[in-house]
């Protein structure tokens, strides 16, 4: 749905850019793919890295770990299992849902998802390459610890 | 076959570049010689990811093609740039979280932004707000996971966003500036 809005989005300035200017879009074009190109051997990487990691992690290993009863220990757990996978929003959401109503943690479910949207550490490649390697080292450091201070006060504010 | 890769700078070049996806593969084929089942699983999940993919990354990189050419320096540095305050804080929170896609997608965008002039705090701010408060996964994590989840989430996450981009921006970007408009121009075209 968002895909299909940002296309159209994307479709309708171009045309408008094609309009305006035909030779400026050409270069935009042109832009477009050179960056694209760029960093393609790391997205491709990324991607296998993902499928490996998804397919020895399902759903049933994360909840057997990260239960209500698991403490401390199951929310970093859940936080480093939401740093290192890499797992779209659609399909994130309803797990953790599905997790939730079986037992895991309130706590543990708000760290895995504050990781799991604000670290990336199978993307850190394609990251460093922009911003440097102690930038990314450091956004997604403090994005890390910053997990865990959402799940404590969201424990706080919700838990019973 | 290695003569044919020292005579040919540009076939080195590819293969060095290449090498991470390279050993990505071969661990792939190694888990898959290990546990098949797994593996069929793991090339599974290679498809859909390669798909999403594939749907997101074109329209981003188109763009970022049509700003980079039609955004002139000036209006970025006057909305985003050293001066521009709080509206720079809240222009980058609405970018960040009208966004689409994963985080990977924010990068480039950012760096065209930091191409034009905008402040880098502002850029950490988008990459924040790219991150966790994107509106669409907003409202899928509050039917997913409950309004107050979501919204206590949300409320943590805008202060939280700004002072780890305040902090980052203090004391790692003001040390590695040089550094990072380095990458910045390798990157470019």
């Amino acid at each position: 749905m968002t895909n299909r809005i940002l296309y159209a989005v994307v479709f309708i300035l171009l045309m408008a850019s094609y309009r305006k200017d035909a030779r400026k879009t050409k270069t935009a074009l042109k832009k477009a793919w050179k960056s694209f190109e760029n960093i393609l051997p790391q997205f491709l990487g990324v991607i296998i890295l993902v499928g490996i990691l998804l397919s020895v992690l399902n759903p049933q290993i994360i909840g057997a770990i990260i239960g209500g009863q698991s403490g401390l220990m199951g929310t970093v757990i859940s936080a480093v299992i939401g740093a290192i996978t890499l797992i779209p929003g659609f399909v994130a959401f309803p797990t953790a849902a599905l997790l939730f109503e079986n037992g895991a943690g309130l706590v543990q479910i708000a760290a895995f998802i504050s990781s799991l949207m604000m670290v990336g550490v199978v993307t850190i490649p394609i990251e460093s390459q922009f911003f440097g390697r102690k930038l990314t080292f450091w956004r997604n450091i403090s994005a890390f610890i910053f997990s865990f201070v959402v799940a404590y006060i969201m424990g706080r504010v919700l838990g019973t | 076959m290695k003569n044919f890769s020292a005579k040919n700078p540009s076939m080195k070049t590819l293969l060095k570049r290449y090498r991470f996806f390279t050993i990505t593969l071969v661990a792939l084929g190694i888990l898959t010689a290990i546990d098949q089942k797994l593996g069929i699983e793991a090339i599974g999940v290679v498809g859909f990811s390669f798909r999403e993919m594939a749907m997101v990354i074109p329209p981003v990189f188109i763009l970022l093609g049509l700003l980079d050419v039609w955004v002139p320096k000036e209006t970025m540095v006057r909305y985003m740039g050293e001066d521009s305050g709080i509206k720079g804080i809240v222009l980058a929170f609405l970018l960040g979280s009208a966004a689409a896609g994963p985080l990977y997608g924010a990068f480039p965008i950012a760096l065209i932004l930091m191409k034009k002039g905008a402040k880098f705090s502002n850029i950490l701010i988008f990459i924040g707000a790219w991150s966790t408060t994107k509106i669409p996964m907003f409202l899928f994590e509050m039917t997913a996971l409950g309004s107050d989840f979501a919204i206590t989430r949300l409320l943590i996450n805008i202060p939280g966003i700004m002072i780890i981009s305040h902090l980052l921006d203090k004391f790692i970007v003001t040390k590695e500036k040089n550094n990072i408009y380095e990458n910045i121009k390798k990157m470019d075209y």
